[in-house]
């Protein structure tokens, strides 16, 4: 009996320790997040990258005085739920987090095919949802009120190598539509995109797509296409199938021996294909939604340059690696929060709603509007080219810090 | 349509495609019909049909790619994976599959089910789930003006699993073990009557199959890509070529490893590379069709 009263008063002074620790701390407010996120799965990678983004921003924004509604300051939490990268779990999470963790606003999952099965249950709740990672277009034609993307749609991906691939041809004194295009992308939304995007701009040039194929979702060998290639001499090849689709496709090209001028992949960085490759990797074209070269820069990030060297001190284990796009947008989308919660005033989830579509801001990322639709309409997409190991800004031109190297070799 | 008509067109145009599709096929069938031995071996000894095949395949792949990653040399991890694998493959026989090798069918087939998704997720914890590869720094052969490419690395590794397979045909047919081995899968209680151990023929039987699967692993890991989740796709060939070839018919596994590699291949470059999978699964249901039909035919003859 003695025992346990000890143990009870023990554990009331250590409770009391914890209060009086919040109240050091607590003079900001909390404002809960909620994101259900692919931390195990074939996503996991790449979430848990879209994670360390969030909890980055998260903390910078604490340091930076925190988000200040109607003069009371405020700093984010988040609660995360691992939604094994499924679909149909994914949407049961969040309807989790909305019903019974009570959470007002979202962040978004990894990837468009999990965005695709969340927005639908945060549509139902009215919850505002800013999300990063998902950029299927697919996700912008369902009159969606509630859904923000940050980043640029995925037709754009890869879009801009065939405006590339028209320029060189002229340079050699062609004709744009004399270019013959091999496209291979994976069968899933995000691919899909990136596939119709590059052919409605192929087909504006009114170039030939030669090889036009989808990749199996576990792909290893894709040996059939490369064979294909060799024969048909396309003058640019599109690849996009996630980090196995560029691991694959720069390990074939290289042994098969593969000459095609110019050669545009997704997911270069996810890949590391320039660490495990080495020059193989070289003279590819690696599309990205942002790079550290950027002059972009906001007050609370700095400019992209310093975003990556804050983030790599936060996280040690990007140290040796560049920091992937998938966390700097979502650093961006978690920033889309505070800008439109301090300029609501208010924590009423549609005044946020409405503060959110009405953003116009610049940031370390890029710049941020929405259109109706929900997608950003103010940032363009990148195209870097692996020169000697390193990521190049090519393209647009008018970002571009080098020069391209065409034809390849 | 076109595509289809298109692709069928160039194997004619350029005949020289046909030797490199079959060549392609039969590197990469020499691997599943590795896997597939082991299958039928446990298949065949002890009655379990083993789900997690495949993810025996990519343990061993990531046994081997750790190695490397630790600054061992990459040929090391083929006899590392088959070694480790076996050590685990005893591990995973003593606290699982011996409880359910008496068991009817659906156990067996649920328990390993399991097992599959336990290791894949056990593995992408680990190892995450980017996909992994080892690079060899040989070069790669190239004849017929650099149209047929043979890379050394596949090269070793498709001779290294031919090694492997003549070794254990050897060792099933010469050693004390392996006509234990034989003789349990034959009638397990006349074995028993005849004084083996049975226990420990089926946990050696299942850490040799956990074995062959972990070295056929670490030589994937060499040539293309692994991933903790790839491990099903080694598991649907596995279980197409021993169904094909039948239990206990050792050069038929290895035949229709082969075949099936090359036929892949060629409904990969027909159909689009995206189908190159369906195509397995396709000649299952043939198989299995076929199966049906000859078994039809031998009950009429019965009657």
């Amino acid at each position: 009996m003695k025992k346990l009263s000890l143990l009870s008063i023990l554990m009331a002074s250590v409770s009391l320790l914890f209060s009086q620790a919040s109240l050091a701390a607590g003079h900001c407010g909390e404002i809960h997040l909620g994101s259900a996120i692919s931390l195990t799965g074939k996503y996991a990678t790449n979430g848990i990258h879209a994670k360390n983004g969030y909890e980055y921003a998260i903390q910078k924004i604490k340091d930076a005085g925190g988000v200040m509604v109607d003069g009371k300051c405020y700093n984010f939490k988040v609660t995360y739920y691992d939604d094994e990268s499924k679909g149909d779990r994914g949407a049961t999470l969040a309807e989790r987090l909305i019903s019974q963790d009570k959470v007002q606003y979202m962040l978004g999952p990894y990837s468009s095919g999990l965005t695709k099965a969340i927005a639908p249950v945060t549509e139902k709740y009215k919850i505002p949802m800013v999300e990063a990672e998902g950029a299927s277009r697919s996700l912008f034609n369902k009159g969606y009120k509630y859904l923000f993307a940050v980043l640029s749609t995925s037709e754009q991906y890869l879009a801009s190598a065939v405006t590339l691939a028209a320029e060189m041809a002229e340079k050699q004194g062609k004709k744009p539509s004399s270019v013959k295009v091999a496209i291979a992308v994976e069968n899933d939304p995000f691919s899909l995109d990136i596939r119709a995007g590059v052919s409605e701009d192929a087909a504006k040039y009114d170039m030939k797509v030669v090889i036009d194929e989808k990749l199996p979702r576990d792909l290893s060998d894709m040996s059939a296409i490369l064979t294909k290639v060799k024969l048909l001499k396309p003058d640019l090849l599109i690849v996009s199938g996630h980090s196995k689709g560029a691991a694959t496709a720069v390990r074939q090209i290289d042994e098969q021996n593969i000459k095609v001028p110019m050669i545009a992949l997704t997911h270069c960085e996810a890949a590391d294909v320039t660490g495990k490759f080495g020059d193989a990797a070289n003279d590819i074209l690696c599309s990205t939604q942002w790079a550290e070269t950027l002059s972009y820069k906001d007050p609370i990030f700095g400019t992209a340059a310093e975003y990556e060297q804050g983030f790599k001190k936060a996280f040690p284990e990007y140290k040796d690696k560049s920091v992937p796009y998938q966390t700097a947008q979502a650093t961006a989308a978690v920033y889309v929060f505070k800008d439109a919660f301090e300029r609501a005033g208010s924590l009423d989830k549609e005044k946020v709603r409405d503060a959110i579509a009405a953003t116009d801001l610049m940031t370390f990322y890029g710049g941020i509007k929405f259109s109706d639709a929900g997608n950003n309409i103010a940032k363009p997409m990148v195209l870097r080219q692996i020169q000697d190991g390193k990521y190049n800004v090519v393209a647009p031109s008018a970002f571009a810090s080098h020069k391209l190297n065409w034809p390849r070799k | 349509m076109d595509q289809i008509l298109g692709n069928i067109g160039l194997l004619f145009e350029f005949p020289v495609v046909n030797l490199k599709i079959i060549l392609d096929g039969i590197m990469v069938g020499a691997l599943f019909a590795l896997a597939a031995y082991g299958l039928a071996l446990v298949w065949g000894v002890m009655n379990v049909k083993n789900l997690a095949q495949g993810d025996f395949v990519i343990a061993g792949g990531y046994v081997s790619w750790w190695l490397v990653q630790n600054g061992f040399p990459a040929l090391l991890g083929v006899p590392v994976a088959f070694v480790v694998m076996w050590g685990i493959g005893w591990v995973v026989y003593k606290l699982v599959i011996s409880r359910v090798i008496e068991r009817d069918l659906f156990t067996s087939l649920l328990a390993t089910f399991g097992l599959a998704i336990m290791m894949a997720q056990i593995l992408n914890l680990l190892f995450g789930s980017d996909t992994q590869s080892v690079d060899l720094d040989y070069d790669v052969l190239y004849f017929f003006d650099g149209f047929i490419d043979v890379p050394i690395a596949k090269l070793i590794g498709v001779l290294m699993a031919s090694a492997l397979a003549a070794g254990v045909i050897i060792f099933m047919k010469s050693s004390r073990m392996g006509q234990a081995i034989r003789a349990t899968a034959q009638d397990a209680r006349a074995a028993r009557v005849m004084g083996i151990d049975t226990e420990k023929v089926y946990a050696f039987t299942f850490s040799l199959n956990s074995a062959i699967c972990g070295a056929a692993g670490a030589i994937i890991v060499m040539v293309w890509v692994i991933q903790p989740f790839y491990g099903i796709s080694y598991s649907i060939r596995a279980f197409v070529i021993v169904t094909a070839a039948g239990l206990g018919n050792l050069p038929g596994v290895i035949a229709a490893g082969l075949g099936i590699g090359a036929l892949e291949q060629y409904g990969a470059h027909i159909f689009g590379i995206g189908y190159q999978q369906a195509i397995a699964v396709l000649l299952l249901l043939l198989v299995l069709l076929v199966r049906l039909i000859q078994q039809r035919r031998n009950r009429q003859v019965l009657k």
